[in-house]
């Protein structure tokens, strides 16, 4: 991996509750590209995003964002910080009580002092670049999922941040919307000139945009490299996880005794 | 021994959950002072949750006081002619609504209608991930939406008590004066003559102040710190009725032994 990056993540750690979520995580997010972290559900992925935003502190190692260590920052510092961030949440998060339009106008009236035809005009781009300038009068309650999630996304890129962070971006979309975002993902990194941080567990898709990929499982990187590295390794783990087997590397079965002795004890009744 | 055991450690857990519970609520509330400047700044944020607070509370504010009225005024015209003192039944009606009735009933009122919306409210923003996304922004959810739905409940509630009180009084004029014929030069000026302004009008003002900054207080906390469920969304507006009742009486009791004293 080049070394102008964006985000490095260094020997992290996390626990919640004396429970280790994350152990000694190493992973570099060069400027301009986007990286999928993958790995199945619960292995700690989006308590990374967590982290890499600051809402969370690690337990011991660090992540640097563009030079600065985002634990050691004060309150103001990483709001200045996440000003230059946008994070698409995995069901979108739009504010409910307001419309698309708001939605997406949000930031720049909370961290700019813009005219009001200066932010209409902007939140116009934003919404053709996601296809939706349209749909700019309607509230969230009127939106499909995809649709929801396209306007969440024209929201988080209000401010044409440099660092994007996608939370299970695919979520419950339908093939076509998948498609629509998984393209816009790709197409709105090369255009910002941004660097995308994907979390994800959807692998067809994410293969097709993503320039790197790092596999968690039990909050550790067990597999690293780029899409075709990827497809080509004979590591089982990673093997298992393209494919979707059912068992493998990651058991089927949750640990248990033994099967017959289970179905040859009499229960008690309660 | 071993049932004893349980039940004394399942008793002071709770007890300390309780006490933690309010060291947050306390810490909870500094933060939400601390944060509380932006409010006031952009006075759109505020007027917006002093409609939704307020004014769309008025409904059953207004309705709600005029009933109380009717039925202090049957009540009180029914006692007071039994020793021939009807021409009272303004003082009556004007006292028991501006010192207890107004504030008190009007708080929990306040509480239902508007306590528990903005409890489900900020509740289920937290649910569906809309104060994370908006703290991820740079923009903070104490500031931002917390502390404006506090302020808007605070300066509504007193404004509620007074127009509940209002209200129960035209219905005590209804009753006594229109419906039974009580004598309306002497409703007015006994009413007039023993309704003190401080003592009685402003302490009620004071109530409903008090009363306004807990309901708001437990409003929100509750929603800020629901579970992120449903189910913990329907818990968190459930106890936010149920102890803004508590706390309202409570704080009754405790305020009118200071403030009538020479009783």
């Amino acid at each position: 991996m080049p070394t102008d990056n964006l985000v490095k993540i260094s020997d992290l750690n996390f626990s919640y509750d004396n429970r280790a979520i994350l152990n000694g995580i190493n992973m570099e997010f060069p400027r301009g590209k986007v990286v999928a972290i993958m790995g199945g559900s619960g292995c700690g992925k989006t308590t990374l995003l967590r982290l890499i935003g600051g809402q969370l502190r690690p337990s011991s190692g660090s992540v640097t964002v563009n030079g600065r260590v985002v634990h050691e920052m004060g309150h103001d510092e990483l709001y200045e910080m996440r000003r230059r961030m946008g994070m698409l949440f995995q069901f979108g998060a739009l504010f409910t009580d307001i419309s698309v339009y708001d939605n997406v106008a949000f930031q720049m009236r909370e961290h700019t002092d813009l005219p009001e035809e200066l932010i209409r005009d902007l939140v116009m781009m934003k919404l053709n670049a996601v296809g939706l300038r349209g749909a700019h009068a309607l509230m969230p309650n009127e939106l499909s999922g995809g649709m929801a999630r396209r306007v969440a996304l024209a929201r988080a890129i209000a401010l044409d941040p440099m660092l994007m962070m996608y939370d299970e971006p695919f979520t419950g979309l339908d093939p076509l919307s998948l498609g629509v975002i998984g393209q816009l993902i790709r197409k709105l990194n090369d255009a910002l000139g941004a660097t995308s941080v994907m979390v994800t567990h959807d692998i067809q898709e994410s293969m097709l945009i993503v320039d790197y990929i790092y596999f968690m499982s039990d909050g550790r990187v067990v597999a690293e490299g780029t899409p075709d590295e990827l497809r080509a390794t004979k590591d089982p783990f990673v093997h298992q996880f393209l494919y979707a087997e059912a068992d493998g590397p990651v058991p089927f079965h949750y640990p248990a005794g033994d099967f017959s002795a289970d179905l040859l004890r009499v229960p008690a009744r309660g | 021994m071993d049932k004893i055991s349980a039940v004394l450690v399942g008793l002071g857990s709770r007890v300390t959950d309780r006490i933690w519970r309010l060291g947050f609520a306390m810490r909870f509330f500094v933060m939400l002072l601390v944060y509380s400047g932006q409010t006031f700044l952009r006075p759109r944020l505020l007027l917006r949750e002093i409609w939704f607070c307020g004014v769309l509370s008025l409904i059953i504010i207004l309705v709600s006081g005029l009933f109380v009225g009717l039925v202090l005024g049957l009540q009180g015209y029914d006692t007071l002619q039994r020793y021939g003192s009807s021409e009272a039944l303004g003082i009556l009606v004007a006292l028991s609504l501006v010192r207890e009735l107004g504030p008190v009933v009007a708080g929990l009122l306040f509480a239902s209608r508007a306590g528990s919306a903005v409890t489900a409210e900020i509740g289920l923003m937290k649910a569906t991930e809309q104060l994370k996304a908006m703290d991820m922004m740079a923009v903070n959810p104490l500031a931002r939406v917390v502390a404006p739905r506090f302020w808007g409940g605070v300066i509504s509630m007193p404004l509620l008590a007074a127009l509940f009180s209002m209200m129960g009084v035209f219905g005590g004029y209804l009753i006594g004066v229109v419906f039974i014929g009580v004598d309306e030069g002497a409703f007015w000026s006994q009413m007039q003559s023993a309704v003190d302004f401080r003592e009685d009008v402003l302490n009620g003002v004071i109530k409903s102040f008090v009363f306004g900054v807990a309901v708001s207080l437990i409003a929100v906390f509750e929603g800020y710190d629901s579970i992120p469920t449903a189910e913990g969304v329907s818990r968190a507006i459930t106890r936010t009725v149920v102890t803004s009742a508590l706390a309202i009486l409570a704080l009754d009791f405790v305020l009118t032994s200071f403030m009538f004293r020479s009783l």
